[in-house]
């Protein structure tokens, strides 16, 4: 034995292998729980889609068959106008907390952010409720997209921050001396420079509205008819959801599960898209 | 002194309570090349800055004194006419990195909104690729992004994206200083193409390199203009012992 011979080497060696086979336990069983659920929500809902599904709206109770053809538009239309209301908003806070960083204001607004982040979304739904659907006497899907566009807002700001603060200001200081405005430089030499991170804090956002049933059941409400008027109320895929799955039919059950697939599919592919985007946009500075 | 460009007066700088430039009164000539020297921290850079108004980025930056260009106070014009007047090259290169070559080169105008015809365009990026020679290095790709070149070629660019605007002045903080000394060289022959056509102020900590290209040479110290002189009689005859003592590289 050397005297260079570590003391107890035998049960270092055995409290490595412990905590390592720990680590990759516990993350296989987190990866295996996205995968069962996965699986279990498309070997249930893959057979009940069908094109009945994408073109027909819901047929009454006790009939058969009929699809969510008016859900499916009615989530693209709340979604995306949500998302149109909240980017700029969101995009512009980020700026600002970027730009303004250490002042007391960023500071307070940065904490409504994270504050915002945790209030539950059926509390931003009963907020619009009385805010817009109460004075204006009506469920209509606007409504339901602003209280979307609210949740929207701290995903959004926080990565477009984020992004923001990565880029040098070395880089804002080479268009500024050029003589351009603050305008121009943030327009055309900054936000170009973190549009990777901008755009999946966007798509993040959108992901994380997609599947929201509580804001939308005092805003948005619900329309088995086909409706494109944002004026009017609007059936949206989670709120399918909910509903069939909570009713005693088996057919509806079904369009339930399809309708699960539907969402989570629409999640993968932003999710894609995210990676997609963020490697073909990564700027080298 | 004859054909002045720039005049400082009474120019003080500070950062919170820390005064950093003590009062610089100093005139830089039209069409010559200045170099600011002296050791880390005297203020070279801050006066630079000064210049192009840069230190409005800092919140608890102070400026007070007077910058004459011409006989304008560039304080009290417009910050973007000034810096369009007025152009920089910084310590380490920044080109855009979302933009081409020959976008970079051209961006003083897309940036500032200035509407080109594509011939004056190619014209404007072509004389100021050539201008720091780099044209023939890049002529084949100028749609390829500007972070493909190397640090030197980059440092090249930015000097040509300064240049295209026709500034009146560049002012150039350490250009070299991230470079290795190949590129070192090139850009220094460069600088010393461009002398007797441009209004170049340099800060360099680099002695051979202030020697080599420049008229005039300013000696800093802890924020106070200590020696201004042409450069030979600076170099071979300092009146200040600190400056002696600084080009003879026992301090610094």
């Amino acid at each position: 034995m050397t005297p260079y011979d570590i003391q107890g080497l035998q049960g270092r060696r055995v409290k490595d292998r412990i905590f390592t086979s720990l680590v990759w336990g516990l993350t296989f069983s987190c990866l295996a729980v996205v995968f069962i659920i996965l699986f279990y929500i498309f070997e249930k809902g893959i057979g009940s889609l069908n094109w009945a599904i994408f073109s027909q709206n819901p047929k009454p109770v006790g009939e058969n068959g009929g699809g969510m053809l008016n859900a499916i538009v009615g989530s693209l239309m709340v979604v995306s106008i949500a998302a149109i209301l909240a980017i700029p908003v969101g995009v512009s806070v980020g700026i600002y907390l970027a730009e303004n960083r250490g002042r007391k204001l960023s500071d307070r607004i940065a904490l409504a952010v994270d504050v915002l982040q945790g209030i539950p979304s059926i509390v931003i739904g009963i907020v619009i409720y009385v805010w817009i659907v109460k004075p204006t006497g009506k469920f209509s899907s606007y409504s339901g997209s602003i209280a979307l566009a609210i949740m929207m807002l701290p995903p959004i700001i926080k990565n477009t921050e984020e992004t923001l603060i990565l880029i040098p200001t070395t880089l804002k200081e080479a268009s500024l001396a050029l003589g351009a405005s603050y305008f121009r430089t943030t327009m055309k030499v900054m936000l170009p420079a973190g549009i990777g991170g901008i755009f999946s804090g966007c798509i993040i956002g959108i992901a994380r509205i997609a599947g929201e049933v509580a804001p939308l059941l005092f805003t948005a409400f619900g329309n088995p008819a086909l409706n494109f008027n944002i004026l009017k109320p609007v059936d949206t895929i989670p709120k399918v959801i909910f509903t069939y799955a909570s009713s005693p039919y088996d057919d509806w059950h079904r369009i339930a599960w399809g309708g699960s697939v539907i969402l989570v599919s629409f999640i993968i592919l932003l999710n894609t898209i995210i990676k997609i985007f963020e490697s073909r946009w990564k700027v080298q500075f | 002194m004859e054909g002045t460009i720039l005049r400082t007066e009474n120019l003080r700088v500070s950062f919170g309570d820390n005064l950093v430039v003590k009062g610089i009164n100093m005139e830089i000539g039209e069409k010559k090349v200045t170099a600011f020297m002296g050791p880390s921290g005297c203020g070279k850079t801050t006066i630079l800055r000064a210049i192009n108004r840069l230190h409005e980025l800092t919140p608890e930056a102070k400026v007070e004194g007077k910058i004459f260009l011409h006989s304008e106070n560039i304080n009290e014009m417009e910050a973007m006419t000034v810096r369009r007047r007025v152009g920089m090259v910084f310590q380490r290169p920044n080109p855009f990195p979302t933009m081409s070559i020959y976008e970079n080169v051209i961006s003083g105008f897309t940036l500032n909104g200035i509407k080109l015809k594509t011939d004056e365009k190619n014209h404007i990026v072509e004389d100021a690729l050539k201008k720091v020679a780099l044209w023939d290095e890049v002529k084949d790709h100028l749609k390829k992004r500007a972070t493909s070149l190397s640090g030197g070629q980059q440092q090249r660019l930015c000097l040509a994206r300064a240049v295209a605007m026709k500034p009146e002045v560049i002012l150039l903080d350490e250009p070299t200083s991230a470079l290795d000394p190949l590129s070192t060289a090139k850009i220094e022959d460069l600088l010393y193409e461009l002398k007797g056509n441009y209004t170049l102020i340099i800060v360099t900590h680099n002695m051979q390199q202030a020697a080599r290209i420049s008229d005039m040479t300013a000696f800093f110290y802890l924020g106070e203009l200590l020696e201004y002189d042409d450069t030979k009689k600076v170099f071979t005859n300092p009146k200040n012992e600190k400056t002696q003592n600084y080009i003879t590289g026992r301090f610094g």
